[in-house]
Order: structure tokens, then C-alpha cells, then sequence
């Protein structure tokens, strides 16, 4: 009643006014129906529509007036038995709910559709409602409208025509303001499955797709397979809309574009190249379900893209143990065979190719390592597979754990996770091994999850855990569940076909079993003896014998039948006891059952034709007994073997095989495992677990034999990156969570080229995440400079585009203020950053001067460049960054800068030291003395471009080697000196830079300095330095030209052309320039030290030359003859060094521990063993000169 | 995906169907009966079933079936995972998770369903999101509601479907700042015949109740976070933080929510409280047998062991049970064959016993197996492993809440063999 005490609030005379307006139009359109026809369109929704909202008015106005047409009259009682509740309690007919829809009230709209949706939940059908409700579509109660919704993307597809009528709502929801609505809208109108709106619903997709809002674009994502189950004409449209939310670089995308992706079009895995890396990255801050698609994706991915971790053990041996290290004790003796194999190919394995991993691989396989710890089994399952897939042996063990977790879930849980956990157990037994204990049955566990345990213990079963397994199994016989009894037998007999030590011993087991008084016991114990029977017949006869006894005993009619099987079959090896047996059950052959009766004849059948002298006769009684049996079975059976055995005149042709025919060799059953070889179905899919191919299945490609080309991973990272930090960062206090710094990090990586920005912090991952949260404590304590700008770029990543700008203003503001030479530095690290911005200021000038703008490493350049215009807000954020990272970084040395500048031109050079001289050495050491020495390589380890800031840490910088090119005299007055620059040579990683200096010491001037006719090895490449124009004579100049060695030290033939003559010349690199430094740990240091023993260590005595006994020396020395960082080590007897070679990126690690008296050894762990040969020459070389 | 969900009851009637795309028959659900009527336990009905043109996927929760229908491949775990996400938020919203309560809330049960997912892919799972978007159903409210035609429906997006915490819901406040974290601690094992542990592990969790307004950043450290040996989080914990320093960090949300579970698997960490003496034994003559069992104390840290209480499924041939139990009293239902023996507080000078003799069914042989005993336990005020919470603290609000930790033992899966 509340309600329309409300409305009789009204103005009367309103009501009255509009009703009687309304009164007419009405009438008109209820005769037609209760909606408009369909033919009618959208125009005649909108009148349609007029009459529900009309009719609003109208009943309010029947409450208040009290008076109204005639169809009023009918409904008002209705309407006062809704208010008063009285329908609670009985069932309304469709006509009352119709009503109830009808009214104007919100409250007794809820009502019906309540009711509505409860017929719905309970499977009554309310479809002829339809009318009535779509009506509603408009209402304004968002509850109404919810429910109405549900109505309609129930009955849609069976009301085309009237759900149409809805179709204009929503439209104008998909324009609202409120991003909810638009997603709802958005949401109904691509649920309904109207084929006719198809049109309409992919202009709303795409549209969505580019909505403002995250959410809304997430549902578009949503829509798209809806709209393409609907109509797969549509996909080429959809895949188009999918490529566009691919890009997207919200989390709340990431997972529903995938899923997207993976129902229309999962064969276009050319689509995903350009988003590999944003969603690895992504992948730790994406919603649980979106994981799992990821992830799953991702594999399916990997498995094109990357080469086979595995494939250098797969050729050695097959499927065993690559690594001794993890998988231990359970395969010794192949070990040692290996052992002995590995020796003995060692030179065909030097000819074999080496593996690198792919970084991008490397990139997911940490990347979705945390994700272990889910809560989600899922998403736990989906990284595990990813790893058995995907992840080198040595590496699949961490899953076992996590899996082992999941075994405490639900049971369903359960169920799924034994049984994947059976198919990994086959191929990788050893990472299963420790976790033993957590696969013992409970005798409350479900029947199928008990089979499925006792599967995994089967696997798992060696000869070292065998009795242990087996003293298990021995409680599990005598369980109650007899089905699981059976399994339990079935696991004892593949063990004992498995482990030949305890074949034996199984076997006894086995036949005590034979006197259980469960015929199913006795009949699994019967088949699994009979299998281990077969497999050893020298063994025969004492079991047989055994047996042979048993049948005093033994009243089980199956095991009695399947004992004399036995003994029928083995025969032979039996001479003695066979006879006397079947004379035993020729006495007692009246009393036997059935089965026993037929394995008697049987029996007497194969004796008579293994020895008939002494069975004869019992035969011939068998076989009389037989022929009055009860039982047609066995007088059948009776006649056909006389007949058969037995020679008489008449005798056919069969009699003559009958030895064949009864003693020929039977096949043993196979007894493995039902899991062997599921592993070419994805693990934890549907198909994997039903062990069929289910629809939609996508096949888990093989490996590629060659790695399809990287590069197409790569993408400009200037705008993700901001966008990554927003999503990461969390609102608050000091926590840039270290999450976030590695995301920055790592998105970094990708700009500076493919493989050289990856991998260095690849091998770092582990100490990063301290490092993060160290340098931002301290960076936060002492360097006050950062610490505010640390906070203004978070801001500036949580925000949105305005205050952006203004940061950027400030950001501009600061840049004016350093651009002035001399500044009062409130801190050392502004003092830094000083620096920085000078020494980009310097570069510019140079680069104008001369031609060699790529001659410095890509940071400088990309900011030179950014500074140039002013319009970059992304690289501005970017930049600073940069600065914000390296602050706390030692700074590289000036020292080739300098260099190069002192040669080339003097006047403007000694303006910039000026500038930048006194910088370093306060810089570095400060920060050296309050990180400590671990922290400062962490440091190292979040770096950007670790092979620009490498010489840092290089305490002295070498000095650069320059090699003679063109001698004057033959380059008729030009010479040519070139030397490696240790940069990294921006247009190509793989290259190494090579900086020519050219010198015209002739009269005249060159021109048209340029190189031809390259002739290189094959797999080489060079990019030529761009023309020199003119060298005036008396000059010089220079250039840096980049080549691709190849990892080898072959030579790089050209030809050196001026305008008037061409020089043949060759470039032969030193060993130690064709890698580049990289960054390790020590942990990690040895951790990949560990990893390249054997063949890939090359260790040499050596006696340290008198001027280089002191570590510094040794460091000065070891890092002019080859191109390495310094890795930090504990004891101050040991130098490391670490690099990664420029093409391939195999790690070198070189390590020279001094002793007394200048001895020292000189170790050298290179894949690559070639190289490592040559580089021991060389250190050695350099060491004792 | 998922493409239909129907909700079945223990007698095997369907009484919620829920369709994300275009309506299946409910005929389909007659494989997963059949399937049913095979396997003698609810449990044991096979959670995936492959049918000519679907494929089923249930979990068995609360005597309820839930079992969704899928048409293409799909990760079953991702499905199961979900059922039980389902189920949970059931529990969540209405306290229980059974037929009359599902049916008496059927429409907030299908606007959650219509939320949690959206063309059979999740949508939104997280309880604060959507108990933002449904409000859960209180006897004020839905008098307010039946008053005023108000609705249960929120009508703006939660802020935590966009926000990177999407787990919290925005503007928290309460007048009582509060945080509560129970360590609870299962011990799982198999103890044999002669008293050895064969396995042993502890299950531990942490369930976490906090009240806090605003955004609440808290941290949690422990004395010896080394015992963890595997370890799974609530989304909120930063992973990073726990690799580094293992402190868990997080903003959490509001609430009640499983912070981590963890899992100790190295036995020689794991003590077991209790040992067990039995006997068990059945004569041929005669048809009986004997029983008896005593329970002590063994390595307890000085608490008292509660709520002690073992359970033995006896073996079908045994009709009734004659006993006299020193503490405690049992039962014996000669229907599900369960002996139930509760023995309460576990009194370390006179320990309890349960002996007597056992009657059985004439004419059927002995069975020749003695049943396991499955034994329940309690310990308040110790995690079983020595895990100790040192400190909370919180980071990013002015207030001072009130912290409180809350350590039990309980047997998980502890069974002894006889």
C-alpha cells in the first residue's frame, strides 16, 4: 500500500490530463498485442515503448483517480493483493505475472520477474511471458532490469522477432556515460543470439573495443566469440577486433582478448609475436582465469617459436637422465653408460650445435614461476604443464612441489592433478621421487583416487624405494575395497616386471594371494603370475611346482582353473608334477566346478600330447568323465579334443597341429601403464585427461628444428612501459613493490634489441627482487634526489594523462635548470644526473660533427633524440627512469668518451671534461662504501644496458687496442686503424662495433671512403659504416661499422674503396672482442658455472708474469684481452669475469684463482668450446707476458 | 567454455539450471546419472565424463551436485576451480551451501551466476567485487527491500574491477578497526600398525578476518618463516616481498579470506600428538571379536589434546558393538557401519579406553582385514610446526587497529592402521 500512497501524491489533475491522452493512444496499440509486431522495426519500438512508459502513468493514475478503462478495472484488485502480499504464498499463473509486469510499480515488477527467474532457474518453461517482460527492458529499477536481462538472453534465440524490440535499449545504453551500462548493454546485446543483429553487434564490438574505459573493452573482448559462434562469417572482422585488444595494455584485458583469441582464431600465432612479452609480463598481474588462458596460450606459443631445451640430451640418450645433479639415484646404471658415451662422442659433440636459450623463453619460464604459488589449482596446473613442456629438465622439478600441494585440495582437485601427475611420473620420474609419502592411500580416499595414487607409486617405483613401495602395498591388499585390491595386485606385477630384483619376491607375494578368498584377488593375482611366468621361464618350475601344490589347498574354483592352466601351459618344465597333478584331479574331477572341469580336459589335453606314455590313460578317464557331464560346455568341449588329440582312422587333417594348435607360445599381457604416452596431449587439458582428442583441441606443436627469427618479438616499449607501471604499482607508501621494478625493468629490455638486453638480467632474476627493495630504501635514505623522483614517476604512472603533463612540465623545468653549467648539487644525485644531462648535451654536438652517430650505446641516442623535440612525453618518463635507475648505480668510466673526443677534436672535447671530469670519482666511491658489495652487483643486475655500464665495475678501464687496417704506405698516403669499441653496436646486437679511424696523410683529399665486396664465411654479415664523403688531406675521421662474426675469429674480407683505388684488406677479431660483458651474481656465477662442467671447462696452471700479481692487475689484464665484467666474488684470491658471446649469447665465464708465488689457475667455462680454447690462449697470454 | 551449470541434488533431482549459452537439454544429464547409480559413493562419481556430444564436469559439494556441461576443450581444473568458486561464494553469501538454502535465494543466486561468468568464461570471482554488485541478503534488508521495492543490485561498477587491487572494495569504514588471523595447522598421517609413522605432513593456514577502513597495507613476519616449505598465496600478497625477505605484504581484502596455505612436508618436522594402542581381533569360532583401543599423549608441547574422537569403519560382517568406553561415550550405527568413540579432553593421567567385544554376523567368513582408525583432535594455542607470527604491521592508515593471532592444531587426515 506504501507505494501507492505515494503515487497519490500526484497532481491529480496531471495524471487525469495525460491520461486521457494516453487513454486513446493506448487503446490502439494494446489491440495489436501487448508489444508491436516484428515487422514494425525499430521505429515501432519506439512507439511501443511509449505506451509501457504511458501506461506508468496511467495505473498511477487509476490509484489516484480511482477510475480508468475497462482493462484498469480488471487489474486494480490484482494489483492491491500484490501490495498486500498475498501471492507469497500461492502459485501465479502466467496471466498474474503478465499483470504484475505490466503495473507501474518497480516493486511488483521485481515481483513477477523474481518469480520469472525462478521458473527459469527451475527449468519451466516462461517463454510465453516474453512479450510481457521485453517490455521491461527500459524499466529504470536496475534490479528489474538485471533480471530482465536474464530473461531475455534465455529466451532470445526462441523470440527472435520480439527480441529485436529490446535491440534500440540497448544501443542507447552502449552511449551511456556510465561505463556499467555501457557494459551491460554491451554484454545482453552480444548474448542474445539473434542472427539478424549481427551487423549491429560487431559495430557495438568494435566500437567497444575502443572504448575509454578498461572494462568496457574487456567485455567487447567477451563478446567476440559469442559473436562468432553466432556467425563465423564474422571472423575475419573479429580477428581484426582481436589484433587491436591484443595491444591492449590493461591486465583486465589481457585474459579475455586470449580467451578471444583462443576460440576464434588460435592457428593466427602470428598475432600474439608483437604481444609475447607485454603478456609475460603481464602475466603475474592478470586475473586467475586469465592466467590459465595465458598460460596455456603461451605454451602452444613457445612450442613454435623456441628450439627444444631438451634436444642436446634427447640426442645423447633417450628420455633418461640428462642431469645428474636433479634427478640423482634413479637411473645409476644408465649413468654410468652415458658417462661412458659422453666421453667418447665428445668430438662429435663439439661439431653438434650448441643450445641457447631463447631469452624471450627464458622470459616466460620465470615469468610464470610465482604463479606457482597460486591459490588457484588451476592456474598452479597450467604453469606446471607449461614447465613439463617447455622448461629444461634440469628446471621441471620445481612444479613437483606445488603439484604435491594440490593434493590436499578438493577431491576433484585431486582426481585431475594424480592424473597428470601419473604422465609427468613416466617421463620424469626423479621429480616425483622425494614427494613419495604424500602419494600413500587413506582408506577414506575415493575409490578413484586411490587407483590413481597407486598408478603414481607404480611409476615411481626403483630399485631403491621398491620396498618400501612394496610394504605399502601389502597393507593396501587386505583393504576392503576389493576393486582397489585388484588395482594394488595389477601395481605389484608391474613393479615386479619393472624391477627384476624383486621379481621374486613379488611373485611369492602374488601366490599367497592365490589362497585370498576374493575371486577377484585370486584372478588378478593368477593373470599378474601368469604375465611374470612368461617373462622368466627358467624359473618355471619351482613356482609351477609351488602351485602345483597349492591345489590341495586352494578351494577358489578361478584359481584352481587358472593353477592348472599354469601347469598345462609349462608342462614341459613340469615333467614330474604334471601327471600326478592332473591324476589328483581326475580323482576329484566329478566334484570340480565348471571353469575347473574345462582347465582339467585342458590340462589332460597337452599332457597327452607332451607325454603321452604316462597320460594316456588318465586322458582317456578324463575325457570318459567328460562325456556324461551335466554340463554340454564340457561334453563338448570333451569331444572335440578326443577328436582333435586322440589319432583314429578317420582322424582329419587338424590332428596333425594339434601340438600347434594347444602348445603354441602365448603372447604375455602387456602390463604397463595406462598413462604411458599421454603426454602428446597437452597435460591438464581435457583431452589429456579423457585420453581423446576433444573438440577445440588445439595439438601442442613439436619443437621447431630451427628457431624461427626472434626478431619478430620485437615492439617499441615506449608506451608500455608507462602503462606497466600503472598497472603494477600499488597506490601507497615506499612500495614500489619490487614487482614494479621488475616490470620496468623488464620492459625495458625488449627496446634496446632483442637478444642483448634480455639476457643479462635474465641470469640475474633472483637477486633482483632484493635489490629492488634495497636500492629503494637506500636511494630513498640518503639520495634524496631520487627518492623524489622515484615518487613523482609513480605518481605519474597511477595517474592519468593530466597529471602526466604536469609532470612533464616539471620534468621540463629540471631540465632547464641542469642545462645550466654549474649548478649547486643539493645532493649527490642530482650532481649525477647533472652529469648525465651533459653528457647528453654532448653528444648531439658530436653527432653533428661528425658521422658517426652510432657510436654510442642506444640510451644516449634515444634521449639526444628526445631532447631534441619536446613533444615526448612517454620518453620523458622513460628517461627519467633511466636516471632514476642508474642513480644509484656506479657510473661508467668517461674514459672512451674522452678518449674519442681527445682524438678527434680538441677544442670542444676539453670543454666537456670540464664538465664531466671531477664527476666520477666522487661518485663511485660513495656509493661503493654504503651499498654494500652485494648490493651494488644487484644493483648491476637491474640495470638497463649492462654492457654500457659494464667498465664500471671493470675498476680499470682498459685501454682500447688498435690494429692496423691499411698501412700508409700501401693505402698510398691514406692509413686505416680500427679497434674494437666494446660498444654494443646499436643496429644489430649481434654485431660487433668495429671503429675505424681514417687518416689522409697524402697531399690530397679522398673521397667516397666506402667498402664493397664483402666477402665473408658464411652466417657473417656486416653493416658497412655509411660513405665518407671526403676526408681532407691531413685529416682524420672515423667511423664504426658493425660485424656479425659468428662467434668465430674468421676473418672479415672487404674491400676499402676511395674514389680513385680499392684496398683489399681483412678484419681478423681477437677472441676476447667477440663477447660482450654481462652481469652476474656470484650465486648465479656458480650456479652457471655448474651448468658448464665437463667438456666446457677448460682449466689451465698458469705462473703470473712478476707485474701482475695483485687482483687489480689481473683484472686490468683479463679484461683488456677479452671483452668481460667483472663478477663479484667473495674471497679476494679469485677473479671472475663473465660475458656472453655477441652472437650466439653462450655464457663465458672465466675465473683466475691466484695462489702462492704468482701461481694461479685459469678457468674457463664456455659452451661455445672453441672459444673457450681460444680464450684460455689469450688470458694466458695476457697473464704471464 | 563453461556452457551450462545444473545443480542436483542428492536424490538425484535437478533443481537449478543455469544456461550461459543457447539452452541444453536436461536430458544430458542422464550420462552423469548413470554414472551416478555405478559408483556406490557420491564421491566416487568420476568428476569428467565424456558423453556423445558434451562432457560433464562436476564436484560434489555439500551433498550437492554441481555439474556443468562443456562442449569444447577446456581445462577441467579451470572448470573444477570454478564449481568450487561457485560453491564458496554460496557459502559466503548465505551461510550454507545446501538445497533449501540455493532455492530459497534462487534469484541472488542466478544475478551471482550471471556475474561470475559471462559466455562461460569467469567474469568476476572476487567476493568483494561482488558483493558490491550483490548485495548479500540480510533480514534487514530484505525487509527495507520489500518495503521500498529497493533492490539487492548496486548499481556503479566496483571500484576494484578497475582498480589494481581488485580484490578490496572501495571506501571500507569501520568504527572498530580489527584484524584477525587464525594459523591453523592439519596434521596429515598415517600411523602403522605398530605405532611408526609411515607419513606425516601439516597443512597449514592461515584464515584471516580483517576489519579495517580505508587501504590498510599490511605486513606480516614470522620467527621462522624457513619452516614453510611450500607455499600458496591469496592474490593480495606480493610475491617479490615473500621471495626476498619472506614477509607477506599486502593490502587485504575486507573481510573474511584465506591469507596462504602452507605445507610442510619433511617428516621429521611433523609431531604427532597421540599415539594409539589397539587391538583389534576377530574370532572364527564363535563369530565375535574383540576390540580395544587406548589413546595417550606423545608429543603435545605441553597443551592439552581436545576434542578427541575416533572414528573406525567397521567391516560389514560386524553387526553390533558391545563396549565400555572409560571416557567418552561411542556409537555405533550398524547401518554405515561407523563406530564413532568421543572422548573430549584427553586426560594424560588416566588414559582413555574402549574395549569389548564385537558380534557379528553369523555364517559369513571373517573378514580378514581390520579397519583403520580415523582419529580427530583438537589443540588450541600451538601450530604443531613451531610456526610463530613475530609481528603485524600496517602501513598506510593513521588509525591503530586491533591485531590478534590465533594458533590451532588439528588432526587433518590422521589415521592409524591396525
Amino acid at each position: 500500500m506504501t507505494a501507492m500512497q505515494k503515487l497519490l501524491q500526484l497532481p491529480v489533475n496531471a495524471v487525469n490530463m495525460v491520461k486521457t491522452v494516453q487513454s486513446q493512444v493506448q487503446g490502439q496499440e494494446e489491440d495489436k498485442s501487448p508489444v508491436l509486431t516484428p515487422d514494425s522495426g525499430q521505429q515501432a519500438w519506439y512507439s511501443a515503448l511509449q505506451p509501457d512508459e504511458l501506461r506508468h502513468l496511467r495505473s498511477g493514475g487509476t490509484g489516484g483517480g480511482g477510475g480508468g478503462g475497462g482493462d484498469q478495472e480488471e487489474r486494480a484488485p490484482l494489483e492491491e493483493g500484490g501490495g498486500g502480499g498475498g501471492f507469497q504464498t500461492q502459485p501465479l499463473r502466467h496471466d498474474d505475472l503478465k499483470e504484475m509486469l505490466d503495473s507501474n510499480k518497480d516493486s511488483l515488477k521485481l515481483e513477477a520477474m523474481k518469480r520469472i527467474v525462478a521458473m527459469i532457474a527451475r527449468g519451466k518453461n516462461a517463454s510465453d511471458l516474453f512479450p510481457a517482460v521485453v517490455k521491461n527492458v527500459a524499466c529504470k529499477n536496475i534490479e528489474v532490469k538485471k533480471l530482465v536481462y536474464v530473461y531475455l538472453v534465455r529466451y532470445a534465440e526462441e523470440q527472435q522477432d520480439l527480441a529485436l524490440l529490446s535491440i534500440s535499449t540497448f544501443q542507447r545504453g552502449l552511449k551511456d556515460p556510465n561505463q556499467l551500462i555501457r557494459a551491460s548493454a554491451l554484454r545482453v546485446l552480444s548474448s542474445i543470439r539473434v542472427t539478424i543483429i549481427v551487423p549491429i553487434m560487431m559495430l557495438a564490438i568494435k566500437e567497444a573495443a575502443s572504448d575509454m574505459s578498461p572494462y568496457v573493452r574487456k567485455t567487447a573482448a567477451h563478446a567476440i566469440p559469442k559473436l562468432y559462434s553466432l556467425d563465423p562469417e564474422q571472423k575475419d572482422q573479429l580477428i581484426e577486433v582481436i589484433e587491436k585488444l591484443l595491444a591492449d595494455k590493461t591486465t583486465l584485458v589481457a585474459g579475455s582478448v586470449v580467451m578471444a583469441f583462443e576460440e576464434v582464431c588460435p592457428e593466427r600465432i602470428d598475432l600474439i609475436h608483437k604481444n609475447y612479452r607485454k603478456l609475460c609480463n603481464l602475466l603475474i598481474d592478470v586475473e586467475e582465469w586469465g592466467q590459465v588462458v595465458i598460460i596455456n596460450m603461451l605454451t602452444r606459443y613457445a612450442r613454435t617459436q623456441f628450439l627444444n631445451p631438451n634436444i642436446n640430451e634427447s640426442l645423447l640418450e633417450e628420455g633418461g637422465s640428462g642431469d645428474k645433479t636433479f634427478y640423482g639415484s634413479d637411473e645409476d646404471e644408465d649413468e654410468d653408460e652415458e658417462e661412458k658415451e659422453k666421453k667418447a662422442e665428445a668430438a662429435a659433440m663439439a661439431k653438434r650445435k650448441p643450445y641457447v636459450m631463447d631469452p624471450d623463453h627464458r622470459l616466460l619460464l620465470r615469468n610464470t614461476k610465482p604463479l606457482l604459488q597460486s591459490r588457484n589449482a588451476a592456474v598452479v596446473m597450467a604453469v606446471a604443464q607449461l614447465y613439463f613442456h617447455l622448461a629444461p629438465k634440469a628446471e621441471v622439478g620445481v612444479i613437483a612441489k606445488a603439484l604435491v600441494r594440490l593434493l590436499r585440495s578438493h577431491s576433484e582437485v585431486q582426481y585431475v592433478v594424480l592424473q597428470n601427475v601419473a604422465t609427468m611420473s613416466i617421463k620424469r620420474r626423479g621429480m616425483f621421487e622425494p614427494y613419495l609419502k604424500s602419494f600413500y592411500i587413506r582408506s577414506t580416499d575415493p575409490t578413484q583416487i586411490k587407483v590413481l595414487k597407486l598408478e603414481v607409486l607404480t611409476n615411481l617405483a626403483n630399485e631403491t624405494n621398491i620396498s618400501t613401495i612394496l610394504r605399502e602395498f601389502q597393507t593396501y591388499i587386505k583393504s576392503m575395497d576389493k576393486d582397489f585390491v585388484a588395482a594394488t595386485i595389477q601395481a605389484i606385477g608391474r613393479c615386479a616386471t619393472n624391477i627384476s630384483e624383486v621379481r621374486d619376491t613379488c611373485l611369492n607375494g602374488l601366490v599367497q594371494l592365490l589362497s585370498n578368498r576374493d575371486e577377484l584377488v585370486v584372478a588378478e593375482s593368477v593373470v599378474v603370475i601368469k604375465k611374470l611366468l612368461q617373462m622368466q621361464p627358467e624359473k618355471h618350475s619351482d613356482i609351477i611346482k609351488h602351485m602345483a601344490k597349492l591345489t590341495d589347498n586352494i578351494q577358489v574354483p578361478m584359481a584352481r582353473a587358472s593353477i592348472l592352466w599354469l601347469i598345462g601351459e609349462y608342462c614341459e618344465h613340469v615333467p614330474k608334477i604334471a601327471p600326478d597333478v592332473l591324476r589328483k584331479m581326475a580323482k576329484s574331477f566329478t566334484n570340480e566346478e565348471d571353469i575347473v572341469k574345462l582347465q582339467i580336459i585342458n590340462l589332460a589335453a597337452k599332457l597327452y600330447l607332451t607325454n603321452s606314455k604316462q597320460t594316456k590313460l588318465l586322458t582317456q578317464y578324463v575325457l570318459n568323465l567328460a562325456k556324461y557331464d551335466q554340463n554340454y560346455d564340457i561334453r563338448d568341449r570333451a569331444r572335440f579334443i578326443r577328436q582333435l588329440i586322440v589319432p583314429t582312422e578317420k582322424s582329419g587333417a587338424l590332428s596333425k597341429y594339434a601340438k600347434k594348435l594347444f602348445l603354441a607360445l602365448k603372447p604375455a599381457p602387456i602390463l604397463e601403464s595406462p598413462f604411458k604416452d599421454r603426454d602428446h596431449f597437452q597435460l591438464g587439458s581435457l583431452s589429456h585427461l579423457l585420453n581423446a582428442k576433444a573438440g577445440g583441441y588445439q595439438e601442442l606443436p613439436d619443437w621447431p628444428e630451427a628457431a624461427p627469427d626472434p626478431s619478430v618479438r620485437n615492439v617499441e616499449v615506449f608506451t608500455l612501459l608507462e602503462r606497466v607501471t600503472t598497472l603494477t604499482s600499488v597506490p601507497e607508501w615506499t612500495k614500489c613493490s619490487s614487482r614494479e621494478k621488475r616490470k620496468e625493468k623488464k620492459v625495458e629490455k625488449p627496446f634496446y634489441t632483442d637478444s642483448e638486453g634480455e639476457s643479462g638480467p635474465t641470469e640475474s632474476a633472483d637477486s633482483e627482487s632484493d635489490s629492488a627493495s634495497g636500492s629503494e630504501s637506500s636511494s630513498g635514505s640518503e639520495e634524496s634526489g631520487s627518492g623524489s623522483e622515484s615518487e613523482e614517476s609513480k605518481e605519474a604512472s597511477e595517474s592519468e594523462e593530466e597529471e602526466e603533463e604536469e609532470e612533464e612540465e616539471q620534468k621540463k623545468k629540471k631540465k632547464k635548470d641542469l642545462k645550466k653549467p654549474v649548478q649547486e648539487s643539493e645532493s649527490e644525485q642530482s650532481s649525477e644526473e647533472e652529469e648525465r644531462k651533459h653528457q647528453r648535451k654532448s653528444k648531439p654536438r658530436k653527432s653533428e660533427s661528425e658521422s658517426e652517430s652510432d657510436e654510442d650505446e642506444e640510451s644516449e641516442s634515444e634521449s639526444s633524440q628526445s631532447e631534441s623535440e619536446d613533444s615526448e612525453s612517454e620518453a620523458e618518463v622513460k628517461k627519467k627512469k633511466k636516471v632514476q635507475t642508474r642513480t644509484a648505480e656506479p657510473k661508467p668510466p668517461p674514459k672512451p668518451l674522452k678518449k674519442e673526443s681527445k682524438k678527434e677534436k680538441k677544442e670542444m672535447s676539453l670543454l666537456d671534461l670540464d664538465d664531466f671530469e671531477p664527476a666520477p670519482s666522487p661518485q663511485v666511491t660513495p656509493v661503493n662504501t654504503f651499498l654494500s658489495n652485494s648490493l651494488v652487483t644487484d644493483l648491476e643486475g637491474l640495470s638497463l644496458s649492462d654492457s654500457v655500464l659494464s667498465p664500471a665495475t671493470i675498476a680499470p678501464s682498459s685501454t682500447l687496442k688498435s690494429y692496423e687496417l691499411l698501412h700508409r704506405i700501401t693505402g698510398e698516403g691514406l692509413s686505416v686503424e680500427y679497434c674494437f669499441s666494446r660498444q654494443p653496436f646499436s643496429p644489430d646486437a649481434n654485431m660487433v662495433a668495429v671503429q675505424m679511424q681514417f687518416t689522409n696523410n697524402a697531399s690530397s683529399d679522398t673521397k667516397n671512403l666506402h667498402i664493397e665486396d664483402v666477402k665473408l664465411q658464411s652466417g657473417m654479415r656486416v653493416k658497412e659504416f655509411p660513405e665518407i664523403e671526403l676526408l681532407p688531406a691531413g685529416e682524420t675521421a672515423t667511423a664504426v661499422m658493425g660485424i656479425d662474426f659468428c662467434d668465430s675469429t674468421q676473418a672479415a674480407n672487404f674491400q676499402l674503396c676511395t674514389h680513385t683505388r680499392k684496398f683489399f684488406v681483412s678484419i681478423q677479431p681477437p677472441v676476447g672482442e667477440l663477447m660482450r660483458p654481462v652481469f652476474l651474481t656470484e650465486n648465479e656465477f656458480k650456479k652457471e658455472q655448474g651448468q658448464l662442467m665437463g667438456m666446457n671447462e677448460i682449466t689451465e696452471k698458469l705462473t703470473l708474469d712478476v707485474k701482475c700479481r695483485n687482483e687489480h692487475a689481473i683484472v686490468q689484464r683479463v679484461t683488456t684481452a677479452a671483452n668481460l665484467s667483472r663478477v663479484p666474488c667473495g674471497s679476494d684470491k679469485e677473479c671472475r669475469f663473465a660475458g656472453r658471446t655477441v652472437t650466439s649469447g653462450s655464457l663465458v665465464l672465466v675465473t683466475v684463482a691466484t695462489k702462492e708465488e704468482g701461481a694461479a689457475q685459469l678457468t674457463v667455462n664456455c659452451e661455445k668450446m672453441v672459444i673457450g680454447t681460444m680464450l684460455v690462449k689469450d688470458i694466458l697470454q695476457a697473464l704471464t707476458q | 567454455m563453461i556452457h551450462s551449470l545444473f545443480l542436483i541434488n542428492h536424490l538425484g533431482d535437478i533443481f537449478l539450471e543455469k544456461h550461459w549459452k543457447s539452452v541444453i537439454s536436461r536430458s544430458v544429464c542422464d550420462y552423469f546419472f548413470e554414472a551416478r547409480e555405478k559408483a556406490v559413493d557420491p564421491e566416487n562419481v568420476p568428476p569428467v565424463l565424456q558423453t556423445p556430444h558434451h562432457y560433464l564436469i562436476s564436484i560434489y559439494r555439500g551433498k550437492l551436485f554441481f555439474l556443468s556441461v562443456i562442449q569444447t576443450e577446456v581445462p577441467p581444473l579451470f572448470v573444477i576451480e570454478f564449481l568450487h568458486r561457485v560453491a564458496d561464494t554460496f557459502q559466503d553469501y548465505f551461510g550454507g551451501c545446501s538445497e533449501s538454502v540455493i532455492s530459497d535465494n534462487v534469484v541472488i543466486v542466478y544475478e551471482l551466476l550471471e556475474e561470475m561468468l559471462d559466455n562461460g568464461f569467469p567474469l568476476a570471482t572476487e567476493s568483494n567485487v561482488l558483493k558490491e554488485m550483490i548485495r548479500p541478503p540480510n533480514i534487514l534488508r530484505s525487509v527495507v527491500n520489500t518495503l521500498t521495492g529497493g533492490s539487492n543490485v548496486g548499481e556503479t561498477l566496483p571500484q576494484g574491477q578497475l582498480s589494481n587491487i581488485p580484490w578490496r572494495r572501495a571506501g571500507v569504514k569501520y568504527t572498530n578497526n580489527e584484524a584477525y588471523f587464525d594459523v591453523t595447522e592439519e596434521i596429515d598421517a598415517i600411523v602403522d600398525k605398530s605405532g611408526t609413522t609411515v607419513s606425516a605432513e601439516i597443512q597449514g593456514v592461515i584464515e584471516a578476518c580483517v576489519k579495517l577502513s580505508g587501504m590498510p597495507d599490511l605486513t606480516m613476519s614470522f620467527m621462522n618463516p624457513r619452516l614453510l616449505d611450500d607455499v600458496s598465496f591469496h592474490p593480495c600478497v606480493r610475491f617479490r616481498r615473500w621471495e626476498s625477505e619472506r614477509i607477506l605484504s599486502f593490502i587485504p581484502p575486507d573481510g573474511n579470506f584465506t591469507l596462504m596455505t602452507y605445507h610442510i612436508s619433511s617428516q621429521n618436522l611433523v609431531a604427532i600428538p597421540v599415539y594409539v594402542k589397539q587391538s583389534i581381533s576377530f574370532f572364527e569360532a564363535g563369530s565375535c571379536g574383540r576390540l580395544d583401543i587406548t589413546i595417550g599423549p606423545k608429543q603435545t608441547m605441553g597443551k592439552t589434546v581436545e576434542d578427541l574422537k575416533v572414528t573406525v569403519h567397521m567391516p560389514k560382517a560386524v553387526l553390533n558393538a558391545n563396549l565400555t568406553a572409560s571416557q567418552g561415550n561411542y556409537t555405533y550405527d550398524f547401518t554405515t557401519k561407523l563406530l564413532v568413540w568421543d572422548i573430549g579432553k584427553l586426560n594424560p593421567q588416566k588414559l582413555p579406553n574402549l574395549r569389548g567385544s564385537l558380534s557379528m554376523q553369523t555364517g559369513v567368513p571373517n573378514p580378514e582385514e581390520n579397519p583403520s582408525l580415523n582419529i580427530d583432535l583438537k589443540i588450541q594455542q600451538l601450530a604443531i610446526s613451531g610456526l610463530k607470527v613475530s609481528r603485524l604491521d600496517m602501513y598506510g592508515e593513521t588509525y591503530k587497529p586491533f591485531k590478534g593471532v590465533k594458533y590451532v592444531t588439528k588432526a587433518g587426515k590422521f589415521q592409524v592402521r591396525t
